[in-house]
């Protein structure tokens, strides 16, 4: 397992923090960092967290378990948030998860065998006028069809799966 | 068209982003510096409130008067937050002014912060907009190296620090109580009104919570004053222009600029390029998720606040999603519940566990096993979860004005505007509701 967060970054946390007013303005920030670094929290990245925000672990997992981009189990190595919210849904957004799920040979919630995606359907992206619209990681990937899926996953990291 | 009117899109160019030296060239932060040099706090708030400017995040609540709520002489610092937490299916307007022009949101916030007279303005925004936040960043450190922003602003005295804060998902953030709680660090769970945020809000102190577009329209306000303003409107209660955002089934789903009070079917025909695949128009939301839907009947109602109003919906963002006729409107209220269903934030038993019910109720009628006392169920929940317009709690002159809507059984709004589809799809398509029971299947 990689650490958690390396050592500078725990170092440059602690001096941002020590500084500030509110500490605990900045816990989804820390979060993010470790999840950045790590792939996801795992409960030591909520204990570093804590000690780093000077708060208990269980204020940091109110957190960690209520923001649905922070990831509490290991994902793949990249995340597909299909966006499932009306106005993709009203576009064909159904027959793109389909395809998706049959493409990567797994359901909506699971990771693809060889761990290159996990996909998870997703709240309504912003990009309505673009629909049906993915995420994958921080990338927005708009007027989907069949044929542009299979381009961005090859782009994405290879195929998972035939 | 009616696009000619171009005021907070009028620096939009396809695919670009205006930074500071081309935001300067268009007159950018003249509004600032006139505000600064040349207004007290008091006569920029007194300009919004002559400009009629409504909140543009989806309440309509004047904004001039919540700057006016906010105590003044009041010892200690005060915040004003831009919430940027578009999270509403069919939303994207927020999106489109970032990515076109941040400097504009900037300077607006910065004249909000000097009428306010606060010194900590953030700009909270959401996960799913990292290409905003870096537009946002960029012009911030642009703004501060200008001398806009930081201490004593152009030599004024007034000085104000805006912050970014990147959030990490989940629709109740924009529920501004909601996100006060985020950005302290606490478990966004919304907070109980009163005390509001204009007495008690981020750290217990004072604090403003302005959507992005609502801001955006300020420096124009100042720079062109409010009775220009006003008269950008076709509606005579109405100020100002809004952005559209278009989306479904249009043959053009895209943001565009329009006076309030354009009618709605003139927006989607010609706007929005008509109904896509030469199909008819059966129904809208016309203003995100939780606006109730609209039909044929309503395509002459002005889009501005009132008057949907009066059509039984509300404006909310004014981001239109339409219906062709081959659509289902049984399993377009279950995709809309569903969101809302899981969004919940948990808090209060109505909202988790009545938006849950409704699902099941939804998902039995359009799977077709339901029968006529699921029908009345699904009324009953619709009728007992949403809830009814109440005057706030609050004293002296605030008490007449402040007219807020908060569920009458939920804790917060959320699950009133989860119903608000529920509800119409049970007034305006009872038969097709019924067709599916008859049926046993969905008919479409």
């Amino acid at each position: 397992m990689s650490q958690i967060l390396p050592q500078d970054q725990i170092d440059a946390w602690q001096e941002k923090l020590a500084d500030h007013q509110h500490p605990m303005e900045l816990a989804v920030d820390v979060l993010r960092a470790i999840q950045h670094h790590h792939g996801w929290v795992p409960d030591e990245g909520v204990e570093l967290a804590a000690r780093l925000l000077g708060t208990t672990p269980l204020k940091v997992e109110e957190l960690a378990t209520f923001y649905d981009k922070i990831y509490r189990r290991p994902v793949g190595r990249r995340v597909i948030r299909l966006c499932d919210s009306i106005c993709c849904w009203s576009r064909g957004g159904e027959d793109i998860a389909a395809y998706l799920q049959k493409k990567l040979g797994i359901t909506l919630g699971e990771t693809s065998s060889d761990g290159a995606f996990t996909l998870l359907p997703s709240c309504c992206l912003g990009a309505c006028g673009e629909a049906p619209a993915m995420m994958i990681g921080l990338k927005l990937h708009g007027n989907l069809t069949v044929e542009r899926i299979d381009q961005i996953l090859a782009a994405e990291g290879g195929e998972a799966r035939p | 068209m009616r696009e000619d009117v171009q005021v907070l899109f009028k620096n939009r160019r396809p695919g670009e982003t205006l930074f500071l030296d081309g935001y300067r060239a268009a007159g950018g932060y003249q509004a600032l510096k006139k505000a600064l040099t040349r207004m007290t706090p008091e006569e920029v708030v007194e300009e919004v409130k002559a400009a009629g400017l409504r909140g543009r995040g989806g309440s309509g609540f004047p904004t001039g008067q919540k700057w006016s709520f906010i105590p003044r002489g009041k010892p200690g610092i005060k915040y004003l937050v831009c919430n940027g937490d578009e999270m509403e299916p069919g939303t994207y307007k927020d999106r489109q002014l970032l990515l076109a022009d941040p400097h504009q949101l900037i300077e607006g916030l910065l004249i909000a912060a000097y009428a306010l007279q606060t010194e900590v303005a953030y700009i909270f925004l959401r996960y799913a907009y990292e290409d905003c936040a870096r537009r946002v960043e960029r012009a911030l450190a642009e703004a501060r190296q200008a001398g806009f922003l930081g201490d004593n602003i152009l030599g004024s005295g007034f000085s104000c620090e805006v912050r970014l804060h990147r959030s990490a998902g989940r629709y109740i953030l924009g529920e501004e109580t909601a996100l006060l709680n985020g950005l302290e660090g606490r478990r966004p769970n919304p907070r109980a009104k009163p005390p509001f945020p204009v007495n008690e809000g981020l750290f217990g102190r004072p604090t403003v919570i302005n959507n992005v577009e609502t801001l955006a329209n300020v420096p124009h306000i100042i720079g062109g004053g409010a009775a220009w303003y006003r008269g950008l409107a076709l509606t005579e209660d109405g100020a100002g222009t809004k952005i559209v955002g278009l989306s479904g089934h249009l043959e053009k789903t895209r943001c565009v600029e329009l006076p309030l009070g354009v009618p709605l079917g003139e927006i989607i025909e010609h706007h929005g390029g008509g109904v896509w695949r030469g199909r008819r128009f059966k129904a809208c939301l016309p203003g995100g998720a939780s606006t109730a839907f609209l039909t044929r009947e309503h395509l002459s109602v002005p889009m501005d606040f009132d008057a949907l109003t009066a059509a039984r919906s509300r404006l909310g963002t004014a981001c239109i999603t339409v219906f062709d006729d081959r659509t289902c409107m049984l399993a377009a209220t279950l995709n809309l519940t569903r969101f809302f269903a899981r969004e919940s934030c948990g808090w209060c038993t109505p909202c988790r566990d009545g938006l849950a019910m409704v699902v099941w109720l939804l998902e039995k009628i359009e799977g077709g096993t339901a029968n006529q006392d699921d029908i009345h169920m699904l009324q009953d929940q619709a009728r007992n979860i949403s809830g009814q317009t109440m005057t706030g709690a609050m004293s002296g002159p605030m008490r007449k004005d402040y007219v807020f809507k908060v569920g009458a059984r939920a804790f917060c709004p959320l699950a009133d505007g989860a119903m608000a589809p529920v509800e119409a799809l049970l007034r305006l398509f009872r038969d097709e509701v019924e067709e599916h029971v008859k049926k046993g299947r969905c008919p479409f």
